[in-house]
């Protein structure tokens, strides 16, 4: 008797780890389309930012609305694993259908022909059209004269700073007349080292730091044409060498190594810097961290030379490999549509890039300053990209480094980065 | 006369004996094939096939999406004059002579005093085998604030007695010994585990014996434990050696790109990562895991040829 029920019971549960174990293998989607009953199809739409995932629910269920027979799948991959889950899609032919592009990678996935060529049916659609956005954002989506994405919004980068530190030190508020010589002012009186508290966040990075600046400055982290680096112009130098002196000549900013242990969102969320830089996509998540949404709010970015602020722009983009052609087409003019801009700028989750609906997003930001970003378009520069973008920054990152811990001058440091770029600019011909 | 299934054994060199392989035989050599066949397709899928796939890559100039030039020796070169590189490799050499010893000696006492009859005995295994349980990326995060050298635990108890504690993972000279101490922490309860099973291999008369002769139990360890258990202490030593010399996860977690300290920690396999992963340039990447295969085998091949000389099977 005891021996058939010990035969029973090892029957059982190895068949039911073998159960699990073939389910668990079945049930991980790479992201491939597949066709429900009934003659629904059904596309994967992938995106990277958790906290947007509600907007563009609210699209997909627009576009469910009018076409129904199509359903959308919104899947969202972090940040980190996005692109290299991409990449491996693209290289093995199971990418989303449509999919968020960003300007790093656009041209890389524009040329070698992981993108559908929507030239032609952007021409021949009435509900999207490419003057309804801004120049720089069609620019960065097209390739050899052929659009590969249609411009879904744009963020800019401003100054946030924390009310609570500068009402302590009796400073008053950034103005839209601030220049630098006003912030850094500002930054020295607010900086108390015994407390640990910082005026200014000055950390190595470039969309949400020094780029800002050397636009400001009148220099350009890449020449126009993208085949130099600007990293050798007195116009760079001299605003990287302000920028890194923040941190190591004026204390007024945590130097490199304590922003290697802690972040400089985590400085700033915590009320350790009173001033630093942010861009658009930070609001939902400082609007949802208690001390920020009570303390902080944000200015435009203090002048240098001229005005300027970073922007960029994501697109949506649709898999040349994908089997839902028609499908994802559809999805994507609607996204690039009036109507499906309009929903997101009502969901407030980011800016959309359609001309005229920044109103409504705007009405959507109750608890800081926020019209600020829209308002900084009118001179905002467009993220620096070319082909091989992630390449030539890693080695723009790697070079600055040890000008931000001071074992090499600024200057040395910027003519080694233009020399590193230029090397990896001459290979994207 | 048929001539069914037949084999030569020559077990004398100058007679010749045919032995008849019976069916049972066989049959037991098909069921074994059998059997072995699902775990040899996983081995060539997953292991041998892109092995092979990474050496043919390392000569090649990897392309986007898969598209590839042949480009000969020049990843090669490449690798030699790179700075970094030689610095991975300084960097893995140094975390493995460190921490290696110290896995393999602190798993072997801990193994032998839990062998002991003690109270609470299944309880101590279980704690000491629990960071092997718990997942990479929570170690990484915990071990992180322990380390924080203004907010963390470590330094905060420091400072109480006095001791200004240093920056554990952002001072370039500090960084690896950080990444010793958890990838250290990390390994000693599979260790341990295998050891335990080695010492409970060695009968008790041998012990027994030595009382009666009056050895100390610090003789006796010297004396029996550690011979008897040579076979599994090789085992252990050669993977965790292996198992060194691939650390990722824990410095990808712990040092951002950016940080201080990222030259001197950033060992082989996460340059490979860096190269293969984030700049897309596959073929340096795979160069980069050549070299360190290459380094791997020859130290594995040493301590086989050493074997004989401190292992009793």
């Amino acid at each position: 008797m005891k021996k058939s029920i010990k035969k029973l019971i090892s029957v059982i549960v190895a068949t039911a780890a073998i159960g699990t174990m073939l389910t668990g293998c079945g049930g991980s989607n790479t992201g491939s389309a597949s066709k429900g009953s009934g003659g629904d199809a059904t596309i994967t739409y992938a995106i990277w930012d958790k906290n947007q995932e509600p907007g563009m629910r609210a699209m997909a269920d627009g576009f469910e609305k009018k076409n129904p027979g199509i359903k959308v799948n919104v899947e969202v991959t972090g940040w980190d694993q996005y692109w290299t889950k991409l990449d491996a899609g693209a290289t093995g032919g199971s990418l989303p259908d449509v999919f968020w592009m960003h300007p790093n990678q656009a041209a890389r996935y524009a040329s070698n022909g992981v993108l559908t060529d929507l030239t032609d049916k952007i021409k021949g659609s009435s509900l999207v059209s490419l003057d309804k956005f801004p120049k720089d954002l069609v620019k960065v989506y097209e390739n050899s004269g052929k659009e590969y994405a249609i411009p879904k919004d744009f963020d800019t980068i401003g100054l946030w700073y924390n009310k609570k530190l500068f009402d302590e030190a009796g400073v008053p508020y950034p103005t839209d007349k601030w220049t630098w010589n006003d912030m850094l002012a500002a930054a020295k009186k607010i900086t108390n080292t015994e407390k640990g508290i910082y005026g200014f966040g000055a950390p190595l990075d470039m969309q949400q730091g020094f780029d800002n600046f050397i636009f400001q400055n009148g220099g350009e982290v890449i020449s126009a044409d993208k085949t130099k680096s600007g990293f050798d112009t007195p116009a760079v130098k001299e605003a990287m060498q302000w920028y890194v002196d923040l941190s190591l000549k004026e204390k007024v900013s945590p130097n490199q190594q304590q922003f290697s242990e802690n972040s400089y969102t985590a400085f700033f969320e915590s009320g350790k810097t009173a001033m630093a830089l942010f861009g658009s996509w930070m609001l939902s998540e400082f609007k949802a961290n208690d001390y920020v949404a009570q303390n902080c709010d944000v200015a435009v970015l203090p002048q240098g030379k001229q005005r300027a602020t970073i922007y960029n722009g994501l697109g949506n983009a649709i898999a040349a490999s994908s089997k839902h052609q028609e499908e994802a087409w559809k999805f994507v003019e609607y996204l690039g549509s009036e109507e499906a801009n309009k929903i997101q700028a009502e969901s407030g989750v980011a800016i959309p890039a359609y001309q005229g609906t920044t109103d409504l997003w705007m009405k959507t930001q109750t608890k800081f300053n926020s019209k600020v970003y829209a308002d900084m378009l009118t001179y905002a520069k467009i993220n620096p990209y070319s082909k091989e973008t992630d390449k030539w920054q890693t080695a723009e990152k790697e070079s600055l480094l040890n000008a931000f811990t001071g074992k090499v001058s600024v200057n040395d440091a910027c003519d080694e980065v233009a020399k590193k770029v230029n090397v990896v600019l001459a290979t994207e011909k | 006369m048929k001539r069914e299934n037949v084999a030569e054994i020559s077990t004398d060199k100058s007679v010749k004996v045919k032995k008849k392989i019976s069916k049972s035989t066989l049959n037991e050599w098909k069921w074994a094939y059998i059997m072995i066949f699902p775990t040899f397709i996983g081995l060539m899928i997953l292991n041998i096939i892109p092995a092979i796939q990474t050496l043919i890559l390392s000569f090649e100039n990897a392309g986007a999406f898969g598209k590839s030039t042949w480009a000969g020796l020049d990843n090669y070169k490449k690798l030699i004059q790179d700075p970094d590189v030689i610095q991975a490799v300084y960097n893995t050499l140094g975390y493995t002579i460190v921490s290696v010893p110290a896995i393999v000696i602190l798993s072997l006492i801990v193994a032998v005093l839990l062998n002991q009859k003690i109270k609470g005995r299944s309880v101590y295994r279980t704690i000491y085998f629990l960071p092997m349980v718990a997942a990479p990326a929570a170690i990484a995060m915990v071990w992180r604030w322990l380390f924080n050298s203004e907010y963390g635990l470590i330094n905060y108890l420091l400072s109480i007695i006095g001791i200004n504690g240093p920056k554990w993972i952002t001072d370039p000279n500090i960084a690896l010994i950080s990444i010793v101490i958890v990838g250290v922490w990390s390994a000693i309860g599979y260790n341990m585990v295998l050891l335990l099973a080695g010492l409970q291999e060695i009968p008790n008369d041998y012990y027994e014996a030595a009382s009666i002769d009056g050895a100390s139990p610090l003789r006796k360890f010297f004396t029996i434990t550690v011979p008897l258990v040579s076979p599994t202490l090789f085992f252990v030593v050669v993977t965790s050696i292996i198992s060194a010399f691939q650390v990722f996860d824990i410095i990808f977690m712990m040092i951002d790109k950016t940080s201080t300290a990222i030259k001197n920690t950033q060992s082989l396999v996460y340059l490979f990562y860096k190269h293969s992963f984030v700049l897309n340039d596959k073929g340096y990447g795979s160069a980069i895991l050549m070299l360190l295969l290459a380094i791997i085998m020859i130290v594995t091949v040493i301590q086989v040829k050493c074997q004989k000389k401190w292992v009793n099977y």
